[in-house]
């Protein structure tokens, strides 16, 4: 029942207490024209067992096919220690670390977190995480507004590069504060953001670029000179990374030749032990220099000591959130993804420096067999040639959908088709490979594709 | 001193060495092949600082640090607003079924159907419950739902070419997100008072709307714990004036089965299904802030939905089928995995649970508030009914004894009960906002009546023991301000 305990006694009692006939009489407050009359449109109750059954075959139902697809979330293995402490009662069902003393479990996690990604990244400070990668763009452009004092502006620079949701998210939630968005086009022969194409901005207010790397195609961007034209002509720079690939790549705090790097990093947390889950619940993380520490969006946690000098951990520079601030507070978040960090935490507490390089690599490895097996197939190539990370472009003598369709029924799902959002590439497939794909996985995408190709209709 | 010790653990860099690692989670190491065409000048030169510890190490020091927590599974947590009922495990473990976890957000519909079966149906039985037209799942949390429903009134007036309406209105016990998240949508925030009974003042909020009214933030039951009575009259007045009615769910709890915000007339509905639906909060999140419109403001759903064809083939929605949508305000799907909790929880309790839930808060709430009140404590509304929550304020015993709320709150958690929410909302002095929920027994309730009772008697003959509280957990009061001055954000070698 509801997992209420009361018995017919503990009602009666509880009654007798507040002097009331029954409690029905506790909503007489509410006018009698606004009580609900019935719920039918809400099933009669389950009991475990049978919700357990139904859950079950609605699973089965999705099954569970041999999937090729990034785009903004990555298969990885995931420790069994990573979820089997995660959702451990203490953790899993707790609240925001308000009362201090009786959180410091999960604000010290929060803590060892900051400090992981904040190295990571490369950069000076952490806070406790945002709602997702796409999301986490979005707070980024704001903050550059408030954190960017020469520009005056509000324009930012978007990159057809970035990840297409990113930016829709962005102008979705940061356009409503006049911000704008402006999309600084791709070279369709390398897949990068050529520095040519940002030249005619130079001298232009411009209050900050976001770049992704590696990009959305999976290529990897020349971030140092991208960086330092952006502060040549003082423009913030917005780092959007995978974490999984900080690992091999230079982290966004040492981008450029100057030493400055990037001022605003952030991206999507979901690499680190948080499973694809139909997109969510993931993390986004932001990271930043010491200086923009009092512009970032969202709880941070500091360690302090408490009245007797003994080590401790609290929620500080709250003066920047909505509970206190309100209307002037830096956004308005305030539940976070607090669950999806201690998942990280231990993830990346499990794997440490070495055990991520490793992954990195593996899927770099992975995903370059992929790329050269799928391009053996007549009528698929490679769209660009400099390096990728994890994911590559690949492009079909015929239309991209009708063959998706097809491996689908063999149960593998070959990657995101691109030409609905970048047509000017013809028929163009995002493929991805990471450390949990074997050589045998791929010789049945091959294999598949091979069919697929067959029974697919050759466009005119 | 050995509890202490015993409650201290280590930032988990102070157990690394230098070669340790959890290596059987490693994938095998590459020959430095694998990885030379990436660019030298792209390439990291140092690794990042990460803990160096075995598994056995990350799994004592995690779960230890747990132990420091309080939880619902561990306590009693009268959190006010924040609505912290039992989390049935059945929630977490038929979510995290293989096929869930591993489903990819751009898999295609033809292996998401049973996924997509469930997120149609959550869509269908929110409509029910809260009596609006339709439902979008994506907003994350609370403060996202609020920031999709104020957009999609921001997008309604625009349509209309009424461009003048920029205001908000927001009663001033409002939860802090409301106002933030006005100014996120780049309106301008009029807040307007209560009268002394816990209602809105009908007069103030006559003043305060006309042409610039783009609409009005309202909770109800209120954060001061009450129904708001004439909530028709507010209804009209916001309408007549041209503005729209936006429904803070947070506070669903108490109403559930009972009332419906489509029928009080309200526009726009987020729902906390982490609060209500009883998704975990996970020490911060995830949430989940659903939103439910009147048929008017349906185009403007924020995207992705999920719809139903003829076919009995389960789709996205997309921004073809909702060309004035707000637009995405995720990645994907919101935080799936959370929906798919509520979704399980809401057929576990079906339409009977529904009231139940509404009639337990209730029964709950008003029992301690009568008991409290026997005991000798100040109710904030002495008139008023509770609804899931109350408020009890201690401005006459730090008046006369010089002790706080806070120092109540502080000395509860010594006696095994999460504090309940202080000085929220700001208008109520020396406040304790308590909300006990309906899976609570009645002998927790008691019990906290007791510790309340306690501390008010040591408040009375030792207010030192109650003003230095907690005494034993593992730590004492913190100083925030060296937290806030002497910025320790993260560890650093100390070498």
């Amino acid at each position: 029942m509801a997992f209420i305990p009361h018995t017919a006694a503990d009602v009666e009692a509880m009654l007798a207490t507040i002097g009331v006939s029954g409690i029905e009489q506790l909503f007489d407050e509410i006018p009698a024209s606004l009580r609900v009359k019935s719920l039918a449109g809400v099933p009669v109750g389950l009991n475990e067992m049978q919700i357990g059954r139904l859950m079950s075959e609605r699973a089965r139902a999705d099954g569970r096919p041999l999937c090729f697809i990034g785009a903004g979330a990555y298969e990885h293995h995931i420790p069994s220690a990573v979820w089997a402490i995660t959702t451990r009662g203490e953790f899993y069902s707790a609240y925001t670390p308000y009362q201090a003393e009786a959180s410091q479990g999960t604000l010290q996690l929060i803590y060892e977190y900051q400090s992981m990604i904040a190295s990571l990244t490369g950069m000076d400070v952490s806070n406790a995480s945002l709602y997702d990668g796409a999301s986490a763009v979005a707070e980024a452009s704001l903050m550059a507004v408030r954190a960017n004092r020469k520009s005056k502006s509000l324009r930012i620079l978007i990159p057809r590069a970035v990840n297409p949701t990113y930016r829709r998210v962005a102008i979705a939630t940061a356009g409503n504060q006049g911000l704008r968005f402006e999309d600084v086009p791709y070279s369709v022969e390398s897949g990068l953001t050529p520095l040519d194409s940002l030249e005619k901005y130079a001298g232009e207010d411009i209050t900050a670029i976001v770049i992704q790397q590696p990009n959305f195609f999976g290529q990897l961007e020349d971030v140092d000179a991208i960086t330092d034209w952006a502060h040549a002509h003082g423009i913030f720079v917005i780092a959007v990374v995978n974490p999984t690939s900080l690992a091999l790549l230079r982290p966004p705090g040492e981008w450029g030749t100057t030493g400055k790097g990037a001022d605003i990093v952030v991206g999507d947390g979901q690499p680190l032990g948080v499973p694809l889950s139909s997109g969510g619940p993931y993390f986004g993380f932001m990271t930043t220099r010491m200086e923009y520490v009092r512009q970032m969006p969202g709880r941070i946690v500091g360690r302090t000591v408490d009245l007797q000098g003994r080590e401790g951990f609290t929620l500080t520079l709250q003066a920047r959130e909505q509970h206190i601030r309100r209307a002037k507070a830096t956004s308005n978040i305030c539940t976070n993804q607090g669950l999806l960090v201690t998942a990280a935490t231990i993830y990346m507490s499990l794997m440490g420096a070495t055990g991520l390089e490793r992954t990195a690599a593996a899927s770099h490895a992975r995903a370059k067999d992929l790329v050269a097996a799928l391009s053996s197939v007549k009528g698929v190539r490679r769209a660009f040639t400099g390096p990728f990370f994890h994911e590559a472009v690949l492009l079909f003598d015929r239309p991209v959908a009708p063959i998706l369709t097809s491996l689908a029924g063999r149960g593998v799902l070959g990657g995101f088709d691109l030409s609905e959002l970048y047509p000017e590439l013809g028929y163009a497939l995002l493929v991805c490979a990471t450390e949990t794909k074997s050589l045998s996985d791929i010789n049945s995408y091959v294999t598949a594709l091979g069919d697929a190709m067959q029974s697919a209709v050759r466009a005119a | 001193m050995r509890a202490q010790e015993r409650n201290h653990e280590k930032v988990i860099f102070e157990y690394s060495h230098p070669g340790r690692g959890a290596t059987d989670q490693w994938p095998q190491e590459l020959p430095a092949a694998a990885t030379a065409d990436l660019p030298q000048q792209l390439r990291r030169t140092r690794p990042p600082v990460l803990p160096e510890v075995s598994e056995l190490e990350t799994v004592r020091h995690f779960t230890r640090l747990s132990h420091l927590n309080f939880s619902i599974d561990t306590h009693f947590y009268p959190l006010g607003s924040c609505t912290m009922k039992y989390n049935p495990k059945a929630c977490n473990q038929y979510a995290m079924l293989p096929e869930f976890l591993g489903r990819h957000p751009l898999a295609p519909e033809s292996h998401g159907q049973g996924f997509l079966a469930c997120m149609f149906e959550l869509q269908e039985m929110l409509k029910e419950v809260t009596g609006m037209q339709a439902v979008a799942l994506s907003p994350m949390a609370g403060a996202h739902g609020e920031f999709a429903g104020v957009a999609m009134i921001r997008a309604y007036h625009r349509s209309r070419g009424d461009l003048a309406r920029n205001e908000i209105i927001v009663p001033e016990a409002a939860h802090g997100t409301n106002p933030a998240t006005a100014t996120m949508c780049g309106c301008v925030v009029r807040e307007i008072p209560v009268n002394d009974e816990g209602d809105i003042d009908l007069e103030a909020l006559t003043a305060a709307v006309g042409p610039n009214t783009a609409g009005i933030m309202l909770t109800n039951p209120s954060t001061l714990g009450v129904f708001e009575r004439r909530i028709e009259e507010v209804a009209r007045i916001v309408h007549t004036a041209g503005g729209l009615l936006y429904y803070d769910g947070a506070n669903l709890n108490a109403i559930l089965g009972k009332v419906r915000p489509g029928d009080m007339g309200f526009d726009v509905i987020h729902m906390n299904l982490h609060k209500t639906f009883s998704t975990p909060h996970g020490g911060g999140g995830p949430g989940a802030g659903a939103v439910g419109v009147s048929a008017r403001l349906r185009p403007f759903l924020p995207l992705p939905i999920v719809g139903l064809e003829e076919s009995s083939r389960y789709r996205w929605l997309t921004e073809k089928d909702l060309p004035q949508s707000i637009g995405r305000l995720s990645g994907f799907m919101g935080n799936a995995g959370v929906l798919l909790r509520a979704y399980i929880y809401m057929r576990m309790l079906g339409r009977e649970g529904m009231s139940q839930v509404g009639e337990y808060a209730t029964l709950n709430a008003n029992y301690l508030l009568s008991r409290l009140k026997n005991a000798g404590f100040d109710a904030a509304y002495p008139s008023r009914r509770a609804s899931h929550e109350f408020i009890i304020t201690l401005k006459r015993q730090a008046r006369e004894l010089d002790v706080t709320a806070m120092d109540f709150a502080k000395r509860l958690l010594d006696h095994g009960f999460h504090a309940p929410t202080t000085y929220f909302p700001l208008l109520v002095p020396e406040c304790l906002l308590i909300e006990p929920t309906e899976t609570e027994s009645k002998d927790i309730l008691d019990a906290f009546v007791s510790a309340m009772i306690q501390i008010q008697q040591e408040a009375e003959q030792e207010p030192e023991r109650v003003t230095s509280a907690p005494h034993t957990m593992p730590v004492r009061r913190l100083d925030d301000v060296r937290a806030a001055k002497q910025l320790d954000l993260r560890w650093k070698p100390t070498a």
